[in-house]
Formats: structure tokens, C-alpha cells, sequence
């Protein structure tokens, strides 16, 4: 549950304790009212758009700056931003686009809800200079239609940056111009594929296109478009107040920065923590009081569930960053850690995985659409003692025929945990065939 | 024949795009008609189809693919519970049964009063407050327990007797 | 041009070409579903993955472009790998009923299924069940089948010009359907069926009429209107079984249109004249032919010695071939008569004797494509020419702008970058002004002659008129167009108006400041070669109108059912009423017949061979793909037998090969083509610009399935929403003006003329007209397509005693 702040309703509607977290995308959260642009401009908000508008930075500058910082994408590709920015056409005889991905629709993925509740102005400034630096006239954040009162919270943030002159015609009376808009899915996970999520702020289903043409030449409305995660454009303004480098330096090689970890499942404390990149497992472990009710560690998906699950030895002995999480197979995704205690039955959390990538297919090409019905029906009959021992063989089967086989990268997100599932606890599945019911059953 | 007050709405959404592309405002524009009449009919998205003067069909893809859209009848509450990973680790099971067995319906039925819908959501992007639902896809209840839906239900026919009172 | 490499074979491609470009072009085969090269690429199917080197995933084939120095492997280890496992993830759902499938025998699944399959299935689950729709009385639906690849909804989108199915729902639940419970109305919709690579979508009137090994596959040329679409006949124990296109990328690609696709359901139907018939005593008695053509040729005889040889009138269908045309003409040459006429459906003929040569569209059906600018005037494009509108739709696409000038704003499904919609007699004006306004744009220099000048100083250019002219002379609202290729165009309802001579004459002269192509869209399939053979009156003979107006004493008419294919549908029957003979030459049996005194049954298109020639001058001959039903002949042989019978000389031809060789003179048809089609006037027409006209004018439209007597009989085309009872159309104001509202009952007069009609509100009709449409019993006591008329309202009991009045007559 929550700590004790949020239980003896402080203003300050903190869900973790604070301690021994570097925050950067919530640094607003030791604040009494963190959402009021007030406070952000307290704690030097807005400052690095001014700076920049004014001395009129030239872009290449920003762009240099933020490839010093090492920001990767924070939505789970952990694509260089740098580097991504540096693909938007310069010159364009006519509307580009900036989007922001606030789709979080990837279970155990909480992260960007907080940067838009508790810190929407570092937001709308981190987008603003994006928008500057890349010629964007309009900008969209798409937010997960779920959180109705948050994407509220946001917009009425939009309104009043728009008020105070950070947004809107001729911001800080210069004579860049930037309009920015939420706009929101209604449940379905796939929009939170980039280009999923264009075709949904377009008015259309939300399925993927196929790239190339990426974004960057082929965008929201045909425009080129630049797309990134909320929290990548929320580490910009810092970025920019104090240094690529200073960012790169708060990280490990390769990993610059802080990064929010959405840390739900069986611990104490589920919660937001925004820590170093690099921070050791265990260490972020116990910041959220660690595994609930004194059980033991199981297992935890690093990065929702599109990164392979891992076993409680491989990940205590991982670091929170890229390549630690890739030198341990699995991934950092979006750095939701979701948390399995030692009464987990793997089965059935595979059983709910695969359904909701069932569930989620867009259904427009063959193999997810087709293979993901599959692949849950057979778990299905799994669960409900049915199953045959050479059905392991068939989902693994099954699940390497849609993984790198389609639009976009549902398929291996669906694939993944089918595989890592089986592969790390064989026994509890084959356990399950032969007796029709889950080993944690049993005991 | 959309409201007044939709039509408003949906106006204000429009402001968001280009006017040559008045289909984007469609996602807003049907959540806006939800809201206002409870679900979506096939004359309802006629409407808004073609008051964005896109075709139907393309109005009743974008209705049929996002889950949050209702086309049948959802009562005058929807109550949304999640069971993905995060809040099935955190017992959501519980939560559903509870509200089974305290409204008498399943998943997708209405109860006999027309008061509440019970939904299987899929993730909502909330897990740090797992077990959670949510009501008519806008309020969100979060680190439910038994007796926080209790008290959520109660607040709900309650508020639906004011309503009736005033009425 | 880059270099790349397909299994190993070396190839040189263009920039820009996609993986499956370049090995269809090499004939290296990789399966597909959702590709096509008409349509935008999708990439859904994932059955065309192929490996290409440096990339660990497989890509797919239609979507991936080439890269210099790629090298791509179709057939290794991992792309057979990949196309197999897309195989069997598509064949988890489909039912397998390949025994009970129209598709069978010609299924794109069944036949990748066999070369990337496996014989069993490792899938032991529950399958997936669709519900099947009714989307109208063409295409049937099996949905349950389908492998979601949206060829159907990307066709109807991009082609159509109109999303009207869609993929509704999401992952394995997603399904294709219309809105709710609508059809599919697109006058293309057919093609949905071609492109179907599963049996989701198959024709509805085909259904389990016959498999697809059954059939013979016969070529041929579709008779219905200009644009010649190459077909195929497939025909079972001498029955054309159905028609499907056959591919001409200069011509109908590889698409058609339903009216060319679903009208040889009209070739079976039981109003077919199997057997020559003469009336004998105000009864129809079947008869042979020597008994029928002998009392033919007997009775014209007759009646031209007697009345000398201009009391006969030959009225000859545009749709009949140019053999036939040649044969009638020569015919009546043969008794001296020059009353010979194919233009059934116009009235102006004041042009005739001025032009330089055969009027035609001015450019190649493939031109359109690449328009900049196109002024379309006096057109219901997808109506008259529902195809050829395909190739306008792709042109504004490609960013021409599109004007147009008409009685009626229907949606011609793609974007209208100007338009005017006055009555017909104002359109005259409106071109005057487009042609003022073009002449004053200072960038161009070009005068006018003073002959013009003049007509045209009164008039007042409007800024809408002004607008065309601007964009007809290139210039735009971002940047101009130094040289922009114009088109303008001159549609049915031009054709059919009383003051064509004005609307040509301006058009002609627009087109010459404009430097456009264009010209006449004609609506017939061999229009253009009638004209070009002269199948005309000659200089003292009747025109068709002429020949209707002041009756002929006896009449030979070739394929056609008077009242409903000529333009002044009263005059046409009393004209038949009043003969002492009428002899016609017909596949079917009809009331429209009953003034006839002896029928000749004659052999559609498919029992004969013969020649169109398109509206942009293609010269097409065809042979026959069924023997002829019954006793019916080729009509080139029926006129020939007659010609002999009558005693004329010069008539001994054998084959219809014959015949054309006669007509081109032994010459190469394109060399005769090319000299003859000319859009230009010998000399300038008197014409007169602005002249005021306030009564009420009909737009007699013929609906495009009611074109012919073969489509007129076609079931399923008649079940389809474009066949609606006639009614009398008009806008708003124009009901308010007459206060009238819709649903009210109205008698409509013409001349003598009249018909009762529902009133229908239409807000696509110009302000002072009424839009009742032609080629229908209904309308038949009505007179000219495009003239005056004048309606009064009738109480509902004077609608539903006149009601049961023409059901008593119709038995």
C-alpha cells in the first residue's frame, strides 16, 4: 500500500517515500502542489525554454546537448533522442508534427500518469523545446484514455502554460509558435506503437504502419512528425538547465540520467521511483519496502511483460540500466518491474499474459492476429487440465513464427513472455500437464 | 440529432486538428456522445460520422476497435476492474467476485435495476494502485479492498438517489 | 537503376520499386494475399516474407523497396520458413470447405496452400465463425472465409472513390463488413469479387452455378458503353455463365464495371427472341426466317416503291457492332434511302455537315490519369461512364483539379476543386463566361475571333466561372502551371441538350485558348465508329429526330427498343404507332416492340463476332463465345439476307471479317482511325450565347442500368439500389417555389405527353429543373430528355387510380 505520507493525506499526494530517490521528472513531488505551474517555475521551471527562445539557441546546439546526455528512449525501444531528433527533416514547406506517447497501456507501466499529475509542466516544457528545436508547429500528447482525471489534470496545465505565454502564438514574445493539444486512446493497448498512435490521433483504428516510412518523413496527417515517450521529453528541461553531461553523469555509460521504475506486484510499496540508471536491483527492491508479507522473491518481468521474465537469482544480480538488464537477457523496457512473489503460479500469469496479448492483437496481420488466439487457447487448455506435453513444444513453436514476423512489435511482445515463460520454468508447466492443476497448488 | 452541448464538445475538439481533417476529432466526439447517452447506438454513430463528414464505417471501426466504447447498453454505471498481471498479483480475483456476488451479475450483464455493468479491463496504466477499477471510464478507484468497493457502490447508489431526488 | 540480386539471379531494377516489383518482373514467383499493384500497399498478409541479406527478420516483399546491392533469397531456409509459418497461421480459421466453395478451383489460398502448406494441421482448437452480411445482389459473402486482407476495403476506398466496407472489431474478432446493415453500392463493386483471394467474396448471381473447371474462358469486348473493356466469357454447355474482366492496362486495367460484369444475366432472360415473328392480325406468330424475311423485305418494298424511299427511316443502336452499322447504312443506301441515324439520344444536330471529322474523347483513356486541370461539362460521370470515372478519380488524386459544369451536383466521389450547377439552358452561359474570363487573364495573349468577341460582350463573368477559368489557364492557389495539360470533356447530358451546338462550340473554343484534349465522352460502345462510318443521314436524308418527328411510312431498326432508347420516348412510339411497317431486328421480345410488325431475332454480342470501335478510337473486333440461342442470327447476316432479299447487289459477304474489311477498305483500321477522329468545326456555328429561359427543364438522365435492352433485363443489376422507379427530382426551392413537398404526386407534361410521378426532394438538381429519368415505362409518355416540362400537383387518389390504370395495361 502506500507510505506513510500519502495515508496521513499530506497535500502532497506522494505514493512512495522520497528517500533515496534522484528526482528529475518529478522533482516537483517535494512540493505541496506539484501539478500548479507555480511550482514548477519555483523550482526554475520554464528557465531553459526562456533561455532558449530568447538567445534564439541555434538547434543543432540542443540537439548536440541532448546526445551528450545519453537520454534513450524512455518507452521501452531506448532509442538515442539525440539521435532520433536528428532524422526530422529541416526544411519542410509546411505543418510538422510533435507527439507525445503517454499511451501507457503495458501492464505494470505507471510512469508517465505521474509525470502528467504530478509534473505536466516539465512536460509541456521538455515538448516545447522539442518543438523549437525541431520546427514542430502543433504538438499532441496522446494519453491512455483510462486515466480520464489525469489527461484532465494535463489539459487544464495546457491552459494555463498557454495563459502565462509557454505555449501559443509568439511564446515569450518571440516569434516561435507552438500549439500543443491532448488528446486521448479509449482502450487499447496497441496505440501505444508509435505509429499506432498516429493513426488513432488521426481519427483511425489504431493500427500500426509499417515502416519505413518512419514518423520522421511520414507522420500524424502525412506531415513528418517526431514521437517520443513522456518521460523523454520530460528529462529535456533538465537537460538543458544543467548539461547533457551533467545528466550523462547522474547514469552509467550507455544509460544516462534517472529513470522512473514503475514497480508494481508483490512488494511492500508498489509504487513510481525515480532513482539513478545503474541502481542496483536489490537496492530499488527495497526502496519499495521489498517483497511483500516477507515472502520470497520468485521472479520479476523488468520491463513489462514484452521483456523476458527473469528469475529471482538473475535479477538481483542485475543493475537497473540497458546494458545491465541485457547483459541478464532480458530487457529495461519502460522499467516497469513487476514483482512475483514465491506463490506465484507462472501457469497462470502466463495464462493472463497471453490473454491480453490476445485480447490486444490489432488484427491486421496474420501472424499476431491468428498466432496470439492460438497461443492463449493452448495455455487455456493448460489451466484447465487439458494440456499435453508436446504443447510446450507447439507454444514455443507458435510463438517464434509470430515474433519477427509482423507489422510491428506486438508479435515478439506477445512471443516473449510464451518463451521466456517456458524456458525459465519448464518444470512448473510440465508439472501442470501431468496433473492438471499448478505445482503452488499442490504445496 | 447530437446535443447542443455535444456539439460544443465536439467543437472544442476540433480547435485540436487542421480543419480539412475533421475525422481526427472522432475519438473525442464518440466518447463525447457515450458520456451524454449512456452508450453507442448505430444512430448515434451515424450521427457523429456525419457531423465529422467522414464514412460510417470508418466511425463504427474506430467504435468497435477501442474498448472503451460501449454498443450495447452498459447500465448507468460501467464498472471497469482490471485483472491484467499487476492487480491479478494483487488478488483483483477477489475484487471480482466480490462484485459478483454482491450486484448478481457477471462480466458484460447489466443488474435488473439498470444501475451497474460489471467489465474485465485490460491494463489501465495504474498498476502502483493495483487492485483498481474504474466507473464510466473516468473515475478511478485505486488499492481497492473489499470494503473499499463497498464503499464505492454505496457512494454510486447514492449518488444515483440524489440524482433521482432532484429529478 | 540499382543493382540487386533475387535468388541469385542478377537484376536491374528502378529507383523506388518494391521487393515483389522486382521479381514479378523477373518472374521469380513469391505468394501474396493482400498486394496488389492497384491498390496501396498493406502489408498484412506477411505471405510474401523473404529474406534479405544483412536483416535478420524476414521482410515483406510488397512493402520493402530496394536498396543497391541487395540481395534477396525467396526460396532459403528462412523465407520458406517464414512464408510456412504464415500458411498455416492463415489456414488455423478458414473453414477448409474448398468442395462447397465458389472459390474453388481458382482460390489464391488453396493454391499457395498447396505449394506452402502441410497435409495436416497441428491446430486442434476451436475455430473462429463469422456471420455472413448481405451487401446487396451482387456479391455474395461468406465471411467466415476471409483471411482479412482488405484488398475489398482498400478497393472501394482508393478505386470506389467511397469507404463502404471496413474492418470492424479488433485482432482475431476483426471482420469485414459495411455499416450496419447498408449494402455495397458502388457501381464498381464487382471487382471486390476478382480481388477476394479467398472464397469471402464471390458473385451472387454465379453462386453454385457451375465450377470453375467447367468453364470455357472466352475474350471479348463489353458492349455497354465507350470505354471497350476487354472481357472474358465464361461459358458451361453453350450458357454464358458470368463475365469477368480480362486485363488491358490501357484500357479497364484490370478492373470492370458492374454493368459490363453482371448484364449477361440479361442474355438468359426469358424475354429472348428465339424464333422470327410476324404480327398477323394484331397477334405476334412465330414464323421461319424465310417466311419473316421475306415479308420484311417484301413490305419495304412495298412501301418505298410506293412511297418512294425516303418514307423508310434505319434507326440503328450505338451499340451495335460496326458491321451492322456498315450493313444498315449500306442497306438503305442500296433502296436510296439517306434516313439512317445511331444517334438515337440527341437532339441538336445543327453540327452535322461542320465538323472536320469523327468527334471523339481527344485523348487516350490513359491520358486522364495525367490531367493537371479538367473541366468536365454536362456529365454524371459515375453514371455514364462508371469506369472511366476510375481514371478521373486517379488524376484528382494525383492533384488535377476538377470543374465542373451541370444540371446536377451528384458526388462524383472525389474532390471538386470548382463547380457550377445552373439548368442546362444556362450552362451555355456559364461556359460564355469561363470563356470571357480565359480570354482576359492576361497571361494569355490569344484572342478570340471577333465573331466570339462579340457574342460575348454582354456577359458578366461570375467569380465562380472566374475561378474555373483560372484554373483552366494553370493558375492555382500556391504556385502556377506554366503549361498544364487542360482536358474538358462533354458529357450525356450535353450530348442529349438542345443547345449542344453552343455548349461544343464554347468547349471547342475554350479548349483552343486552353490548349486542352478532350472532347465528347460518348455513351455507347461503338458511338465513335458509327459516326466515323457514316452512319448518318446523308445530305437530304432524316436525321433521327427528323425521322421520329415526321413519321416514316415504314421503319427498319436494328437492336433497339424504341421508346426507351431514343430521346423523345412519346415521339418515338407514336412514330411506330403510325408505320405501316416496322421491322426489327431484336434479341428480345418487348412491349416497347408490340408497334413492330415483323421481329427478327438477332444475336447479342456474345453469339456474334463483330467490331466497336471505343470513344478513343480503338477499333476492338470480337468473335462470338456461345453458338446462338435458338434461331436467332447475327444480326450482320439477318441484314445481309434482307439485302439479298430486297435484290440489292453487293452484298455476298461471308464473314463479318468481311463486312470490316468493306468498312476500312482493305486498310489498316488505325490508319483510317487516325484520319478520321477530329474534334474541330469546319467553320464557326451560329450560335447564341445568352438567352434568358425561365420554364422548368427536365434532366431526363438515362440511369446506367437501364442503358440497353440487355442491361434493362439484367435481374441483378435491376435489384440494385441505382434502380429506383422514376420520380420527379428537384431541390428545395424548387419544391417550395412549386409548394410542393416530397412524397406529393405531380403529373409532368411534355409536349403532349405526360406522366405521373412521386415527388423526391434532391437537392443535387439545379434550381428550375426536374429530374425524372428516361429508359423507363414509366416515363415513356414523356418527350425530349433535356426539354421543357411542366408539372402540377395530383391528390393521392389521382395518383392511385392512374397507378392502377398502367398496371391493368401492363398485365
Amino acid at each position: 500500500m502506500a507510505t506513510k505520507k500519502a495515508k496521513t493525506k499530506a497535500k502532497t499526494p506522494v505514493m512512495t517515500d522520497l528517500k533515496g530517490q534522484t528526482l528529475l521528472c518529478l522533482r516537483t513531488l517535494t512540493e505541496e502542489n506539484p501539478a500548479a505551474l507555480d511550482t514548477y517555475i519555483k523550482l526554475g521551471g520554464y528557465s531553459a525554454l526562456k533561455r532558449i527562445v530568447t538567445d534564439k539557441v541555434k538547434a543543432t546546439d540542443i540537439i548536440t546537448e541532448v546526445k551528450t546526455s545519453g537520454l534513450r528512449g524512455r518507452g521501452g525501444a531506448g532509442f538515442p533522442t539525440g539521435l532520433k531528433w536528428s532524422f526530422m527533416p529541416r526544411y519542410f514547406d509546411g505543418t510538422k508534427y510533435l507527439v507525445c506517447n503517454t499511451d501507457e497501456g503495458e501492464p505494470g507501466t505507471f510512469k508517465d500518469r505521474d509525470i502528467i499529475r504530478y509534473n505536466p509542466h516539465q512536460l509541456i516544457e521538455g515538448m516545447a523545446i522539442a518543438a523549437y528545436t525541431l520546427g514542430a508547429r502543433v504538438g499532441y500528447n496522446y494519453i491512455h484514455g483510462e486515466i480520464w482525471q489525469d489527461y484532465e489534470i494535463f489539459e487544464a496545465a495546457l491552459h494555463e502554460a498557454k495563459a502565462a505565454g509557454y505555449l501559443g502564438e509568439n511564446i515569450l514574445g518571440t516569434n516561435f509558435s507552438f500549439d500543443l493539444y491532448a488528446v486521448h486512446g479509449y482502450g487499447a493497448y496497441i496505440c501505444g506503437e508509435e505509429t499506432a498512435l498516429i493513426e488513432s490521433i488521426e481519427g483511425k483504428k489504431g493500427q500500426p504502419r509499417f515502416k519505413p516510412p518512419f514518423p520522421a518523413s511520414y507522420g500524424v496527417f502525412g506531415k513528418p512528425t517526431n514521437v517520443n515517450n513522456t518521460e523523454s521529453y520530460t528529462s529535456i528541461p533538465w537537460i538543458l538547465q544543467h548539461g547533457g553531461q551533467a545528466f550523462a553523469d547522474l547514469g552509467v555509460p550507455n544509460s544516462g540520467g534517472t529513470k522512473l521504475f514503475s514497480v508494481s506486484g508483490h512488494v511492500e510499496n508498489p509504487g513510481n521511483y525515480e532513482v539513478k540508471m545503474g541502481t542496483p536491483f536489490n537496492e530499488l527492491l527495497a526502496l519499495a519496502g521489498g517483497v511483500w508479507k516477507g515472502r520470497k522473491l520468485k521472479a520479476v518481468i523488468p520491463g513489462g511483460p514484452s521483456t523476458p521474465v527473469m528469475p529471482a537469482e538473475a535479477i538481483m544480480a542485475a543493475t537497473m540500466d540497458y546494458d545491465g538488464l541485457s547483459k541478464a537477457r532480458s530487457s529495461l523496457g519502460a522499467g516497469s518491474m513487476i514483482v512475483m512473489d514465491e506463490t506465484t503460479c507462472m501457469v497462470k500469469t502466463l495464462h493472463r499474459l497471453s490473454y491480453f496479448f490476445y485480447e490486444e492483437s490489432c488484427g491486421q496481420c496474420t501472424p499476431c492476429r491468428e498466432g496470439t488466439g492460438w497461443v492463449y487457447r493452448v495455455i487455456d487448455r493448460i489451466v484447465n487440465g487439458k494440456g499435453k506435453m508436446e504443447d510446450l513444444d507447439l507454444l514455443t513453436d507458435v510463438s517464434n513464427n509470430i515474433a519477427g514476423r509482423t507489422i510491428c512489435a506486438l508479435g515478439e511482445a506477445a512471443a516473449t513472455p510464451v518463451l521466456s515463460f517456458i524456458k525459465h520454468f519448464r518444470p512448473e508447466f510440465e508439472y501442470y500437464i501431468q496433473h492438471g492443476k499448478s505445482m503452488l497448488d499442490s504445496k | 440529432m447530437l446535443s447542443p452541448e455535444a456539439i460544443t464538445k465536439i467543437d472544442y475538439e476540433l480547435t485540436k486538428y487542421p480543419a480539412n481533417q475533421r475525422q481526427a476529432a472522432v475519438m473525442s466526439a464518440l466518447r463525447i456522445v457515450q458520456t451524454e447517452r449512456g452508450w453507442l447506438s448505430k444512430e448515434s454513430i451515424t450521427e457523429v460520422a456525419q457531423y465529422l463528414g467522414m464514412p460510417e464505417i470508418a466511425a463504427l471501426e474506430v467504435a468497435t476497435f477501442y474498448n472503451m466504447y460501449d454498443l450495447s447498453p452498459v447500465g448507468k454505471y460501467k464498472i471497469t476492474v482490471c485483472t491484467n498481471i499487476s492487480c491479478m498479483l494483487r488478488d483483483s480475483d477477489v475484487i471480482v467476485d466480490h462484485l459478483k456476488a454482491k450486484l448478481g451479475v457477471g462480466f458484460n450483464e447489466v443488474t435488473a435495476d439498470g444501475k451497474f455493468c460489471i467489465k474485465e479491463g485490460e491494463c489501465m496504466g495504474c498498476c502502483g494502485g493495483a487492485p483498481l477499477l474504474h466507473v464510466n471510464n473516468t473515475q478511478m478507484h485505486e488499492f481497492l479492498t473489499t470494503e473499499k468497493v463497498d464503499a464505492v457502490l454505496k457512494d454510486l447508489l447514492q449518488q444515483s438517489s440524489d440524482e433521482e431526488a432532484v429529478k | 537503376m540499382l543493382n540487386i540480386e533475387i535468388d541469385g539471379k542478377a537484376l536491374e531494377v528502378e529507383h523506388g520499386s518494391t521487393i515483389i516489383d522486382a521479381a514479378d518482373k523477373a518472374g521469380i514467383a513469391i505468394p501474396r494475399f493482400c498486394y496488389h499493384p492497384k491498390l496501396s500497399v498493406a502489408a498484412n498478409c506477411r505471405m510474401c516474407l523473404v529474406q534479405v541479406e544483412k536483416f535478420n527478420k524476414p521482410l515483406p516483399a510488397c512493402a520493402t523497396p530496394v536498396a543497391d546491392g541487395m540481395k534477396i533469397f525467396t526460396r532459403s531456409k528462412s523465407a520458406i520458413e517464414a512464408q510456412k509459418s504464415v500458411m498455416e497461421f492463415l489456414l488455423i480459421n478458414h473453414p477448409l470447405d474448398c468442395p462447397i466453395c465458389d472459390q474453388g478451383g481458382e482460390c489464391d489460398l488453396q493454391d499457395i496452400a498447396v505449394a506452402y502448406g502441410t497435409s495436416g494441421s497441428r491446430y486442434t482448437e476451436e475455430k473462429r465463425v463469422v456471420f455472413n452480411k448481405n451487401i446487396g445482389p451482387l456479391v455474395s459473402t461468406d465471411m467466415t472465409r476471409c483471411i482479412q486482407c482488405t484488398r475489398c476495403v482498400r478497393f472501394l476506398q482508393e478505386v470506389g472513390g467511397i469507404m463502404e466496407l471496413g474492418m470492424v472489431g479488433r485482432g482475431e474478432h476483426a471482420e469485414i463488413a459495411a455499416y450496419v446493415d447498408k449494402s455495397v453500392n458502388s457501381e464498381l463493386s464487382g471487382n471486390i469479387i476478382d480481388l477476394c483471394p479467398v472464397g469471402a467474396l464471390t458473385s451472387k448471381p454465379f453462386r453454385y452455378s457451375a465450377r470453375s473447371w467447367e468453364l470455357t474462358r472466352r475474350p471479348s469486348i463489353a458492349p455497354h458503353d465507350g470505354l471497350g473493356s476487354h472481357i472474358e466469357v465464361h461459358v458451361k454447355d453453350n450458357k454464358v455463365m458470368r463475365v469477368l474482366p480480362r486485363e488491358k492496362e490501357s484500357i479497364n486495367e484490370c478492373w470492370l464495371s458492374d454493368r459490363d460484369r453482371f448484364s449477361y444475366e440479361g442474355l438468359n432472360s426469358p424475354d429472348r427472341l428465339k424464333v422470327p415473328m410476324i404480327k398477323h392480325n394484331g397477334a405476334w406468330v412465330e414464323t421461319d426466317w424465310k417466311t419473316a424475311l421475306e415479308f420484311a423485305a417484301g413490305q419495304i418494298k412495298d412501301i418505298t416503291n410506293e412511297h418512294g424511299s425516303e418514307a423508310l427511316g434505319v434507326l440503328v443502336s450505338p451499340n451495335s457492332t460496326m458491321e451492322e452499322g456498315y450493313l444498315a447504312k449500306k442497306l438503305a443506301a442500296g433502296l436510296g434511302c439517306g434516313n439512317v441515324d445511331y444517334r438515337l439520344r440527341q437532339t441538336d444536330f445543327r453540327l452535322d455537315g461542320k465538323r472536320l471529322g469523327t468527334p471523339w474523347m481527344g485523348c487516350n483513356i490513359q491520358e486522364i490519369e495525367e490531367l493537371d486541370r479538367i473541366l468536365v461539362i454536362g456529365s454524371n460521370l459515375r453514371n455514364e461512364h462508371p469506369l472511366l470515372a476510375q481514371r478521373f478519380r486517379k488524376a484528382v488524386a494525383n492533384g488535377a483539379e476538377l470543374s465542373i459544369i451541370s444540371p446536377l451536383d451528384n458526388n462524383p466521389l472525389m474532390d471538386i476543386a470548382h463547380k457550377v450547377i445552373v439548368r442546362p439552358n444556362d450552362m451555355v452561359n456559364v461556359l460564355g463566361q469561363v470563356l470571357k474570363a480565359m480570354s482576359g487573364l492576361q497571361r494569355l495573349s490569344l484572342c478570340l475571333p471577333p465573331s466570339l468577341t462579340q457574342l460575348l460582350s454582354d456577359i458578366k463573368v461570375r467569380p465562380n466561372t472566374q475561378a474555373i477559368a483560372e484554373s483552366m489557364a494553370g493558375h492555382g492557389k500556391d504556385y502556377d502551371l506554366i503549361s498544364p495539360k487542360v482536358g474538358i470533356f462533354l458529357g450525356n447530358m450535353a450530348l442529349s441538350d438542345p443547345r449542344f451546338t453552343e455548349m461544343y462550340s464554347m468547349a471547342e473554343a475554350i479548349g483552343g485558348i486552353s490548349g486542352a484534349k478532350g472532347g465528347i465522352l460518348p455513351a455507347a460502345a461503338n458511338s465513335t465508329g458509327m459516326h466515323m462510318m457514316g452512319v448518318m443521314p446523308n445530305a437530304t436524308g432524316m436525321h433521327a429526330r427528323a425521322m421520329l418527328e415526321v413519321p416514316r411510312k415504314a421503319y427498319l431498326i436494328v437492336n433497339i427498343e424504341p421508346e426507351l432508347d431514343c430521346q423523345h420516348a412519346a415521339l418515338a412510339k407514336a412514330a411506330m404507332e403510325k408505320a405501316e411497317c416496322v421491322v426489327a431486328l431484336t434479341a428480345f421480345k418487348s412491349q416497347a416492340l408490340d408497334n413492330a410488325d415483323v421481329l427478327l431475332p438477332i444475336a447479342p454480342f456474345t453469339e456474334t463476332s463483330g467490331t466497336f470501335m471505343s470513344m478513343e478510337g480503338r477499333v476492338q473486333s470480337f468473335a462470338a463465345v456461345t453458338r446462338p440461342l435458338g434461331e436467332c442470327r447475327p444480326a450482320w447476316k439477318v441484314l445481309r439476307v434482307l439485302a439479298n432479299a430486297l435484290g440489292l447487289q453487293g452484298f455476298d459477304y461471308e464473314t463479318s471479317e468481311q463486312v470490316k474489311d468493306a468498312i476500312f477498305g482493305g486498310e489498316k483500321p488505325s490508319a483510317m482511325v487516325w484520319r478520321s477522329l477530329n474534334n474541330n468545326l469546319k467553320e464557326l456555328v451560329e450560335i447564341h450565347i445568352n438567352i434568358k429561359h425561365d420554364g422548368l427543364q427536365r434532366i431526363g438522365e438515362v440511369p446506367q442500368y437501364e442503358s440497353d435492352p440487355i442491361v434493362r433485363r439484367s435481374v441483378p443489376l435491376q435489384k440494385t439500389k441505382y434502380n429506383i422507379k422514376p420520380m420527379a427530382r428537384m431541390c428545395a426551392s424548387q419544391l417550395s417555389e412549386l409548394g410542393l413537398v416530397d412524397g406529393d404526386y405531380v403529373l409532368a407534361k411534355q409536349d403532349k405527353g405526360s406522366a405521373v410521378l412521386t415527388v423526391k426532394l434532391d437537392n443535387h438538381v439545379a434550381k428550375g429543373c426536374v429530374r425524372v429519368a428516361a429508359a423507363h415505362e414509366d416515363t415513356i409518355g414523356l418527350g425530349d430528355l433535356m426539354g421543357d416540362i411542366a408539372v402540377e400537383k395530383i391528390s393521392a387518389e389521382q395518383f392511385t387510380a392512374h397507378e392502377a390504370v398502367t398496371m391493368e395495361a401492363r398485365g
